[in-house]
């Protein structure tokens, strides 16, 4: 029995891991530009398919991560100036459409591209899986927690400790203040969906050795984000972590215990929980009050 | 009074012409689509434009009217009619429970609380098995009847649907000339100047959430009792993100706006389906796919206050042409 809770926790912790990366890069997207992007989890997707592609014609993951991470970095720049940039002062709503519009078309590349084939991508180091109190960790999911806690750790130290980081804050709380230092908003909402497109690649050829990879997969892993987000009010980014190991934690024992078809149902019903009584719970998001 | 008039002429023209013209199936199979979708949009555009509460979880009302009518009628053989009732007091009951709560939350969050709302009630459509029939639906839904009178042909059902739509336009029409469609305008514009006027905007979003949400429920019912056959795909979280889409393409607050909206975007999957094998040879549904998300992100940037405004003879309301001049 602890053997098996302990499986559950190793799992738990991968798929949290995952889940975090998804709600760091939604929760920093959405401080910084105030979009809340729908097509996250298509970054995932294209960018793990890069990296299929990428390891078929023979280059060694070694180098396969950072290319793929460069090209879908790309990617995110690119949509932001075709799209994003040109709909300056659009309304949250439209906004939102707007990444729907991206999210959809994203999947038609995908489609397109890579067709409806599972894709894997081999582990970053080989090895069979470790063993501890009796439970298997495979290497990969210690890769996983690995790059999520570089993330955080980077995204902190981009923050707190450089120019460019506190021209983004500075942006974020007085656009016009900003401005007037000589800071350009399109500048910084262009370099946070390079950002996006970058640790979205990041994430999906980390997740690709354990989870696989088809073109569709982006939608629900980007609720699962959108979950993790919302635990930590969508605007706090420690918030978005802890709300995703701790998500991925209560899906796999809620899995593993009762039935793995209820799933996708308790994270649902945790993001409605969460929203509905703790909206601004663990930290209250900028509203602007129009009167 | 005279525009509704004419409105109405217009619309009842317009159903008794193609009742007549039209031969072909497909064509009629279509427009009561756009019939259907533009029933469900009405109300969502109650919701959003005068409102100002946006709605990614329509299509779970729609499923939920969807289900009733296909459970009550198949498995507890209640008349059609009366199972169409219940197919949107349902949906209206549930709005009306979960709406208070709900609509507290502003914006960004209320969307994603009705988009895991609608993915909740999708996953209870696919799971529960002994009522919905899982995956595989529920088929042999009988045709809808009124005594003797059966609506079973696609001619007779195009004709109710329409109908149908007419009456919404007109009624919606009038209420928002009314008082309490100004009362609602006023929540949009500012939920605190609107409170400070004395109006009960939280009464008010809940009372137009539970509209939206007897419409669709009334979408629903109609749908399953045309189709014949319900499986949960119809209900799914995209097709609540096009419900919105159809709203905000249309354009919000409009009276044209909701039909405009449905039938752009059921026309344009159609035509797409048809066209797009003709310009790339040997081109499959990936093509429509990139191509659709496209002209989606292209009407919203070069568009944004959606396509009725081309056709703003239609409307000459003060406030609507002040939002074109502020946009020069």
């Amino acid at each position: 029995m602890g053997e098996q809770l302990l499986q559950l926790l190793f799992s738990g912790l991968t798929v949290g891991s995952i889940y975090s990366l998804m709600g760091l890069s939604i929760v920093s997207l959405f401080n910084i530009t105030g979009i809340l992007n729908l097509a996250q989890g298509e970054f995932v997707v294209i960018g793990a398919l890069i990296a299929v592609s990428l390891c078929s014609i023979g280059m060694p993951m070694i180098v396969v991560f950072p290319v793929s991470i460069l090209l879908a970095a790309l990617l995110g720049g690119l949509i932001e100036r075709l799209t994003i940039n040109r709909a300056r002062g659009a309304s949250n709503l439209n906004m939102l459409i707007i990444t729907i519009g991206i999210s959809i078309s994203l999947r038609g590349l995908a489609l397109l591209i890579w067709g409806t084939d599972t894709y894997s991508l081999p582990a970053f180091t080989k090895g069979g899986p470790l063993f501890l109190g009796g439970a298997a960790l495979n290497p990969q999911s210690i890769w996983i927690f690995a790059l999520a806690v570089v993330n955080f750790a980077g995204m902190y130290l981009f923050f707190e400790h450089t120019y460019w980081g506190k021209a983004v804050k500075a942006s974020v709380n007085n656009r016009t203040g900003a401005r007037l230092q000589g800071i350009n908003p399109h500048t910084i909402s262009l370099l946070a969906f390079v950002t996006a497109g970058g640790l979205g690649a990041a994430a999906g050829v980390s997740i690709g050795p354990i989870t696989m990879v088809t073109y569709d997969m982006g939608f629900m892993l980007g609720v699962k984000g959108f979950v993790a987000a919302a635990i930590g009010g969508l605007s706090n980014v420690s918030g978005a972590v802890i709300g995703g190991l701790f998500l991925g934690i209560l899906e796999a024992f809620s899995s593993g215990l009762i039935s793995s078809s209820l799933k996708d149902a308790i994270s649902i019903i945790i993001l409605i929980l969460v929203l509905l009584f703790r909206p601004e719970g663990i930290i209250g998001a900028k509203r602007e009050r129009k009167i | 009074m005279k525009k509704t008039t004419i409105f109405g002429i217009i619309i009842l023209l317009f159903i008794l012409i193609v009742s007549l013209v039209v031969k072909s199936n497909y064509l009629f199979s279509i427009l009561i689509i756009i019939g259907l979708y533009a029933i469900i949009v009405q109300g969502l555009g109650i919701l959003m434009g005068y409102a100002g509460q946006v709605s990614f979880g329509h299509a779970a009302f729609y499923g939920l009217g969807a289900y009733t009518a296909a459970i009550l009628t198949t498995r507890y053989h209640w008349p059609t009619i009366a199972a169409l009732l219940a197919a949107i007091i349902l949906p209206g009951t549930i709005a009306a429970l979960i709406g208070r709560q709900t609509l507290k939350l502003r914006e960004l969050y209320l969307a994603l609380a009705t988009l895991g709302f609608g993915i909740l009630v999708f996953i209870a459509f696919n799971e529960g098995r002994e009522f919905t029939g899982g995956p595989s639906g529920i088929s042999s839904i009988p045709f809808l009847n009124i005594g003797s009178f059966a609506f079973d042909s696609d001619r007779k059902f195009f004709v109710l649907v329409w109908a149908v739509l007419a009456l919404l336009l007109l009624g919606i029409n009038n209420l928002v000339h009314s008082r309490t469609g100004r009362a609602l305008r006023a929540i949009r514009e500012s939920e605190y100047a609107a409170e400070n006027a004395g109006i009960d905007s939280a009464s008010l979003k809940l009372q137009a959430f539970i509209f939206s949400a007897l419409l669709a429920g009334l979408a629903g019912g109609l749908y399953a009792f045309y189709i014949t056959f319900i499986s949960p795909a119809a209900f799914s979280y995209h097709a609540s993100i096009e419900f919105v889409l159809m709203a905000v393409v249309g354009g919000l607050g409009t009276f044209w706006g909701p039909l405009l909206g449905a039938a752009v975007i059921v026309a344009l999957s159609e035509i797409l389906r048809e066209v797009v094998p003709l310009l790339i040879p040997g081109a499959g549904g990936e093509y429509q796919i990139i191509i659709y998300g496209i002209i989606l992100i292209l009407l919203m940037v070069y568009k944004p206050e959606g396509l009725s405004s081309l056709g703003a003879v239609f409307d000459r309301s003060p406030k609507r042409a002040e939002q074109n001049t502020n946009k020069q």
